[in-house]
C-alpha cells in the first residue's frame, strides 16, 4: 500500500459521507479544554526530507557505536559478526511483511521456517521441544517459572544469584500480580565461582519448590556443571529451570538439557540479531515433552494433508490468547518471527562445525583478554572457568572506570555497580565480554586505558 | 444405573452415592479431534455448573462443567495417553472423572436421554 496524503477534495467527500460539516464535528464530544489548541509547544514543524536527513545525522554522530571502538560489552546482550546474507535473506517480502500466522496454512514458508527454529534450538538446549520464539530472554524465563507453578502446583521459585539481574526484576514485578514467592540472593566477588550460590540454591530447594533458575554461564561469567542441582530438583519434585543468555556458549559446553534441566530458556540475540540498542530481541524456550502441554508460546508442526502431502501447521497453540482469551497460559509469549528466522539463517549457515568454530574462537579471545587484563597491578580475575565473559575486581570502583574509558572511545565492559546499584559490595566489578569481533589490538588497547585509569 | 444430561453437553452415570462424568457424543462430534484432556486431581471439589475439565481439540479448547456437587474420587488416567478415547467412546471408555455426590436432589434438573435427544435435535 503506497501513503498517499488526503487531499481537500478527498476530506470534504469524506464528510459529506458521513454528514459533517467539518472535521471538528467529530470532536464534538472532547471538552475543549482536552484539545489542542495550537502546535506543541518543543516540537519543531515539519522540515523537508533531507533536513530532517542531516539532522537525524547530526543526532547519530552523538552515539559512540559498537561498531566503532573497542567494544567488550555483554551480560546478556552480545555483539557477534553476522553475516550480510542474514539481513539480505529476513528482507524477502514473504517474510519481513509477515505477522504472526494466525491463519498458518497460507504461510508454508514461515511454518517451515518456525519448524527448523524450533529443531535447532531443541538440539541446542538438548531438549525434546521448543517453541516458535518469545518476545525475549527474560520474559521467557518469567514464563518458565509459571510453567514450573502449573506443572508442580507449588508457588516458590528459588532463584540463584548467578542470574542476570534485569530477569530477576522483570520476575520481581510479574510476581506482584501472581502471588509467586520468589526467593532470591545477590552474587558475591569471591574468586573462582564468581555470583554462584550453588549452595543456598541446594539448601533452599524443599517440597514446596516449583523451580530452581539457574543461569549458565551466569552474570559473571562462570560455567558450572547443573547435573548436581538438577538431581536434588528432582528429588524434591521441583523443576530445574536453566537460562542462557549467550547462546554461542553451547557450542562450547555441554547443553543445559544434556544436564538435566527440565525447561531451558535464553536470549538468541547473540545468533542473526544484532545489538539494536536492546530490542527486538529473540527468547528461546525449549522443556522436556511431558511438559509440553504446559508450555507457552505456539509451535509449528509436521503433517500430511488429505492429499498425503508434506505441510506445516500451527499445533497446541489452543492455550494462546487468540483462542483462550482470558485463560490463555501466557500474556507476554509474544512469537519474534523476523529475528527468530534470523537467528535460525545465522545458525544454519554455521552449522554444527561453525558453532563449535566460533565459540572456540570466543573462548581462546576471552583468554588471552583475561591474561592480559589480570596482568594489570591491582586487578583481579575472578573465574576460574568461563566462556567468552569474564568478571575481573578492579581496586577501585568500576562505574566511573567505564565512563572514563567511554570517554575515550572504549567500551570496556559492563559494571556491577550499573547492574546492582544498591550494593556497594560489587561497586568493584567489572564483566568483560570477548567476542570474535574484539581484535588483540582492541584488548591492548582496552589493558592500556585500564591500566592508566586505574593508576590515575 | 442411571445417566443424566446437561444442556452443556455432558453425561452423569449414577450408582449409589458415585458418578461418573463426561461429555456426549454430540459433543466430540462438535468438537473434532480430541488431542489433550485436562481433568481434576482427586480429592478436588466442583460445583454444580462450575469449570471441572478442559477438553482440546486441534482448533479450540472448552471448559467442561460439574453436572452436580460433589468430591473427585477418580480421574480417567487413561486418557493422558490417548485422548482419542473421547471421540471413539465419549459415553464409556472416554468418561473424565469420578464424583462423590454431595447431593442427590441436584440430580433432578438434569435431562434423561430421550430429552437430551430432543434438545440436541432442537439445537
Amino acid at each position: 500500500m503506497r501513503y498517499l496524503p488526503l487531499t481537500d477534495a478527498d476530506r470534504s467527500a469524506m464528510l459529506a459521507t458521513i454528514g459533517a460539516a467539518s472535521i471538528d464535528d467529530l470532536f464534538v464530544d472532547v471538552p475543549a479544554e482536552a484539545r489542542l489548541a495550537g502546535p506543541i509547544a518543543g516540537l519543531p514543524m515539519h522540515a523537508s526530507e533531507l533536513a530532517v536527513e542531516r539532522h537525524m545525522s547530526r543526532l547519530a554522530r552523538k552515539n559512540l557505536t559498537a561498531g566503532d571502538a573497542p567494544f567488550f560489552l555483554g551480560c546478556g546482550a552480545y555483539r557477534h559478526h553476522v553475516p550480510a546474507s542474514v539481513d539480505h535473506l529476513i528482507q524477502r517480502g514473504e517474510f519481513l511483511t509477515s505477522y504472526t500466522p494466525y491463519q498458518p496454512e497460507i504461510a508454508q514458508g514461515t511454518l517451515q521456517a518456525l519448524f527448523e527454529f524450533q529443531t535447532q534450538v531443541a538440539r541446542l538446549y538438548g531438549c525434546d521441544v521448543a517453541n516458535a520464539s518469545m518476545y525475549d530472554g527474560s520474559t521467557a524465563c518469567w514464563e518458565a517459572i509459571t510453567m514450573a507453578r502449573r506443572v508442580t502446583r507449588r508457588g516458590k521459585a528459588i532463584l540463584s544469584a548467578g542470574l542476570h539481574p534485569h530477569y530477576v526484576s522483570l520476575a520481581r514485578t510479574m510476581a506482584r500480580f501472581t502471588g509467586d514467592q520468589l526467593d532470591t540472593a545477590l552474587p558475591t566477588l569471591t574468586s573462582g565461582a564468581p555470583g554462584d550460590d550453588m549452595a543456598r540454591v541446594l539448601a533452599a530447594v524443599d517440597g514446596d519448590t516449583s523451580c530452581v533458575v539457574v543461569q549458565n554461564p551466569n552474570i559473571l561469567g562462570h560455567v558450572a556443571d547443573l547435573s548436581e542441582l538438577a538431581a536434588r530438583c528432582h528429588e524434591k519434585g521441583a523443576l530445574l529451570i536453566a537460562v542462557v543468555t549467550e547462546p554461542v556458549a553451547l557450542g562450547a559446553i555441554r547443553s543445559p538439557g544434556e544436564m538435566g534441566a527440565d525447561i531451558v530458556v535464553g536470549e538468541g540475540q547473540s545468533l542473526g540479531v544484532g545489538l539494536n540498542f536492546g530490542g527486538p530481541y529473540v527468547g528461546l524456550f525449549a522443556c522436556n515433552e511431558k511438559y509440553v502441554r504446559q508450555m507457552p508460546g505456539r509451535l509449528a508442526g509436521v503433517t500430511q494433508d488429505a492429499e498425503g502431502q508434506r505441510g506445516f501447521v500451527l499445533t497446541l497453540s489452543t492455550r494462546e490468547q487468540h483462542i483462550r482469551r482470558e485463560k490463555a497460559t501466557s500474556n507476554i509469549c509474544t512469537n519474534a518471527g523476523l529475528c527468530a528466522l534470523a537467528f535460525s539463517i545465522h545458525l544454519t549457515l554455521l552449522g554444527e562445525t561453525g558453532l563449535r568454530r566460533l565459540a572456540a574462537l570466543n573462548h581462546a579471545s576471552a583468554v588471552a583478554a583475561a591474561d592480559r587484563l589480570s596482568r594489570i597491578a591491582g586487578v583481579e580475575l575472578l573465574n576460574d572457568s568461563f566462556f567468552n565473559e569474564f568478571t575481573l575486581k578492579l581496586p577501585v570502583e568500576a562505574r566511573p572506570v567505564v565512563r572514563a574509558l567511554a570517554d575515550k572511545g572504549i567500551l570496556g565492559g559492563v559494571s556491577l555497580g550499573r547492574l546492582y546499584p544498591d550494593a556497594p559490595d560489587l561497586a568493584g566489578g567489572l564483566v568483560v565480554a570477548v567476542t570474535e569481533t574484539a581484535s588483540e589490538e582492541d584488548v591492548e588497547t582496552l589493558a592500556q586505558a585500564l591500566e592508566a585509569e586505574i593508576a590515575a | 444405573m442411571t445417566t443424566y444430561y446437561t444442556e452443556d453437553h455432558e453425561w452423569i452415570s449414577v450408582e449409589g452415592g458415585t458418578a461418573t462424568v463426561g461429555i456426549t457424543d454430540y459433543a466430540q462430534a462438535q468438537l473434532g479431534d480430541i488431542v489433550f484432556v485436562e481433568l481434576p486431581a482427586p480429592g478436588t471439589t466442583v460445583s454444580k455448573g462450575g469449570e471441572a475439565a478442559v477438553v482440546e481439540s486441534v482448533k479450540a479448547a472448552s471448559d467442561v462443567f460439574a453436572p452436580v456437587t460433589g468430591t473427585v474420587s477418580e480421574a480417567n488416567g487413561a486418557l493422558e495417553g490417548d485422548p482419542s478415547l473421547v471421540n471413539s467412546a465419549p459415553e464409556g471408555d472416554g468418561w473424565f472423572f469420578k464424583l462423590t455426590l454431595a447431593d442427590a436432589a441436584e440430580l433432578e434438573g438434569l435431562m434423561n436421554a430421550e430429552g437430551y435427544k430432543a434438545y440436541c435435535d432442537s439445537l
